[in-house]
């Protein structure tokens, strides 16, 4: 049976089961609308976290203060399809709470705090 | 702000976003790095070779399974709005990719390495026909710059009204002023609409 374990590595993309164990194979977050920025924040009412996973509960740390998806993602060190499912979750429990807007073009007075902030770094 | 959820009384910051674009090798990473408060970040996306979502996972077991990487990083503006800074991955294959990128950015940083300016083409040719803000800065590696500003512009051919600019992509406030170009003409095209 050699290969049997290597069956689920992929050269490029490295190991493929665990990511998609932590999601029981989903890939399509319930939670619409998770963009590489969308600011996400663990609620301070979180729910009882004895029934999350060992990565729900990562997020829920991680979380503490506002990230966006694409931090969560790189902190965690999973994929980011993988992390919007987890997110999608958090999010159906009230657990974590989500910017709803999509992402628009910044309007004059957005731009202008951006111009300040970046010329004040 | 609409925010999912009871507790209103936890905020969450605006996220805006500023794509660096460019070829192979012109210093995306680099700039990223030069500004970014934080080391910057990697994230990966897994997609199938036509860019498509799977469903299941007996979608993911074959070999058309890519990864792309994102290198990103962050400057906290203020308390109310926070700043993201993606490198692009690589072009051609990943376009869908930079369509969710430039979706609702501020506008691109075009790296230009003179060396190869034809590695620019595909970025320059994707901000223009989005119809997405941008600005070309001239990564000058070693301190050196062989061509003028206007011999960049012209070597481009891009339209005068689009910033062209000198930075060494390593230091800070070089940098900085790239940003503070990009944000400024995102500011003149506006009040010009």
């Amino acid at each position: 049976m050699t290969g049997r374990d290597d069956w689920w590595y992929d050269e490029a993309a490295g190991p493929l089961v665990r990511p998609y164990a932590m999601v029981r194979g989903r890939t399509r977050p319930n939670a619409p609308d998770l963009h590489l920025v969308t600011q996400v924040r663990a609620s301070s009412f979180a729910s009882d976290q004895t029934s999350l996973t060992v990565e729900h509960r990562e997020i829920m740390a991680l979380c503490a203060r506002p990230l966006s998806v694409a931090e969560v993602a790189a902190y965690l060190d999973v994929p980011l399809v993988v992390v919007k499912v987890l997110l999608s979750d958090l999010i159906e429990r009230g657990d974590v709470l989500v910017q709803t807007s999509t992402p628009k073009i910044p309007d004059r007075d957005l731009l202008q705090a951006v111009l300040d902030g970046v010329r004040g770094i | 702000m609409v925010f999912v959820g009871s507790d209103a009384q936890l905020t969450v910051p605006t996220a805006v976003k500023i794509v660096i674009a460019g070829g192979f090798g012109t210093g995306k990473t680099t700039m990223v790095a030069s500004v970014s408060e934080i080391p910057p970040l990697r994230t990966e996306e897994l997609l199938t070779e036509a860019g498509v979502h799977v469903d299941d996972l007996a979608g993911i077991e074959g070999k058309d399974t890519t990864t792309v990487a994102l290198d990103f990083g962050r400057i906290t503006i203020n308390t109310k709005v926070v700043l993201y800074l993606f490198g692009t991955p690589g072009q051609n294959r990943f376009w869908f990719m930079w369509d969710e990128l430039a979706t609702g950015a501020i506008g691109a940083v075009v790296l230009v390495d003179t060396r190869r300016l034809d590695s620019s083409f595909p970025s320059i040719d994707f901000f223009e026909h989005r119809g997405i803000p941008f600005v070309v800065a001239v990564n000058c590696f070693d301190g050196s710059q062989a061509y003028t500003v206007d011999e960049v512009r012209h070597a481009l051919d891009i339209d005068e009204a689009i910033p062209v600019v000198l930075c060494d992509a390593r230091d800070r406030e070089s940098s900085k002023s790239v940003l503070v170009a990009l944000i400024q003409h995102s500011m003149n095209r506006l009040a010009a609409v």
